[in-house]
């Protein structure tokens, strides 16, 4: 059975912008889902639809199983979204927050009060249960809401850009925790801007852009795509010129920084004994972009173009 | 969900909602106090001590009825209006919308905070109105029902007002421009009898007339119903009326996501 089942879903906004162009996506269930695409492309208006914060124009949107037209109810029982913006009231104490959000879903007081205090405290928010949320950072409020979004034990879990503006730091342990949910069992779709963050935790992938999806695959079968990848090289010691090493593209960014384009099919050991063997030692080595996002953007950059330039 | 879990959603609705208004109990439950004491002094003691009396009953008496009814409709409807907006506009009202609410338990969810509401500063101020006049209430069941049922009708009147407004200036024109004249011209501070025509038969189409006569009927045991051959069954069947057209036309907007979906 899939987490989430869409056929042929368009959505026309009044004023006639064509948000989804009658997109098909499956994502089975237990699946780390990416749904990435540029700004505007239709992610949220997506989200939006499976969460019923958007009426749709045509199409079937199955959760679990259960199609949200004929079991709106019983679909939605299954599901936690986290928005993409702060969506409850501030003035609120954060326990009553989420204790609340269980109530909406019908859970029993005691169930309630158990399921905050276990998701307070497995997000590092149980010592902030008492204070007005909006007292806390922008990092706690998106602790909030993944608590918030849990409180029910949804088997398909909806993450809108749930890292965006968070610390670093914040960012890995949101991470962890969503791996671990993720291996109990629950499904999670994730929708980033951060395309090292797809990369690192999803398995599959769909690249939405203009209201099509473009790219729908594995992320391994994704990445296996790239032609060139772009290393850079810190150094130990400074450097004035480069060695000529046939079938490398090599460049100095710095003194102590070079990259090193790799097509295809090269390896990382080659290069290493070549530069090794050339007098030129490194100290540590990465990815110029992500590679990732050397593909996104090789998928989507028309339309990054064209918003840039102002058609849209 | 079950009916149970449909209870439960409920009541964490009517108690975050009660709990919302007091809180903020400064701007909630204190003003309508001191602004009805103020009617007390101005009307009651200054005015209306040369007005004289109001049928069988002093200015005061016969004000009351009016004074309490007029605290219940307008908290009852701005309590439901701007906490229902205020969800719209911080967008919190997400946090109901993805749930699997039924729409019918999300407004009457509304609906009974706001009547919390309306029957708190009710009971306020009739405790007040014990300081400045003597009250007998001639029929209690009724008194309360009438209140109730207004109560209702003026929080449904708010969320509709909620789901209609797209800014904040949406939830002030309704209060100040149609629900304010409606109340001051429903027989608040005078008996419709003293008016001539054709301002008596105007009055008639005012609906808050019915809500603070029945009311009137109820405390004091007369009102103007009789003397316009209005029977309280007409009257309470009215208020009944608009609260039917009313839940309809909200359930009917929550449906098709009106104000509240894209």
């Amino acid at each position: 059975m899939s987490a989430l089942l869409i056929k042929n879903l368009k959505k026309v906004y009044q004023g006639g912008l064509e948000a989804l162009k009658g997109i098909d996506l499956e994502v089975e269930k237990g699946d780390f889902f990416a749904l990435l695409g540029p700004n505007g492309a239709g992610k949220s208006t997506t989200i939006g639809i499976i969460s019923s914060l958007v009426t749709k124009s045509s199409g079937k949107v199955e959760i679990l199983g259960i199609d949200i037209d004929d079991n709106h109810s019983l679909a939605k029982k299954k599901l936690g979204v986290v928005g993409q913006e702060v969506n409850f009231n501030q003035f609120e104490k954060v326990g009553d927050i989420i204790r609340n959000q269980a109530g909406y879903y019908g859970l029993s007081f005691k169930e309630a009060r158990e399921n905050t205090k276990f998701y307070m405290k497995k997000l590092d928010i149980w010592d902030k249960r008492n204070e007005q949320a909006r007292k806390l950072s922008g990092g706690m409020k998106r602790r909030i809401m993944v608590a918030k979004a849990l409180v029910n034990k949804p088997e398909l879990l909806i993450l809108d850009e749930p890292t965006a503006g968070v610390d670093i730091e914040l960012r890995r342990s949101l991470w962890d925790f969503l791996t671990e949910i993720n291996h109990s069992g629950t499904s999670i779709i994730l929708t980033t801007h951060y395309l090292e963050e797809a990369e690192r935790l999803c398995r599959n992938i769909a690249i939405i852009d203009n209201g099509e999806i473009v790219e729908n695959t594995s992320m391994q079968e994704l990445l296996t795509r790239l032609e060139v990848e772009t290393f850079v090289f810190d150094l130990e010691e400074d450097i004035n010129s480069l060695p000529s090493i046939a079938d490398y593209e090599l460049k100095i960014e710095n003194p102590r920084k070079i990259s090193v384009t790799i097509k295809k099919g090269q390896g990382l050991n080659e290069i290493f004994s070549l530069l090794s063997n050339s007098g030129i030692k490194i100290a540590s080595m990465r990815n110029e972009t992500g590679r990732l996002e050397e593909l996104f953007l090789g998928l989507v950059e028309p339309t990054i173009k064209e918003t840039e330039h102002g058609y849209h | 969900m079950d009916i149970t879990e449909q209870l439960r959603a409920l009541a964490t609705i009517i108690r975050k909602e009660v709990h919302r208004f007091l809180r903020i109990w400064m701007q909630t439950l204190i003003p309508p106090a001191i602004m009805i004491m103020l009617y007390f002094v101005i009307f009651g003691e200054i005015i209306g001590s040369r007005i004289g009396k109001m049928g069988d009953f002093d200015y005061m008496q016969f004000m009351v009825p009016g004074l309490i009814m007029m605290s219940v409709i307008s908290n009852s409807y701005s309590n439901v209006v701007s906490s229902f907006f205020g969800q719209k506009f911080s967008r919190s009202v997400e946090e109901l919308l993805i749930t699997p609410l039924p729409n019918y338990i999300i407004l009457i969810g509304w609906v009974f905070g706001g009547v919390a509401r309306g029957l708190m500063v009710g009971a306020i101020v009739t405790v007040v109105s014990l300081f400045f006049s003597e009250l007998t209430v001639v029929n209690w069941p009724l008194a309360i029902f009438v209140v109730f049922l207004t109560s209702v009708l003026f929080s449904l009147g708010g969320f509709l007002n909620a789901l209609f407004a797209e800014s904040f200036d949406d939830i002030s024109i309704i209060p100040t421009f149609v629900l304010q004249p409606l109340i001051y011209l429903g027989g608040v501070f005078y008996s419709i009898t003293l008016l001539g025509e054709p301002f008596k038969t105007i009055s008639l189409a005012n609906p808050i007339l019915y809500m603070v006569n029945s009311f009137r009927q109820a405390i004091l045991g007369v009102s103007d119903l009789a003397s316009l051959g209005i029977s309280l069954n007409v009257a309470i069947g009215m208020i009944l009326f608009f609260i039917a057209l009313f839940s309809s036309i909200a359930l009917w907007l929550l449906n098709t996501g009106k104000g509240i979906r894209s």
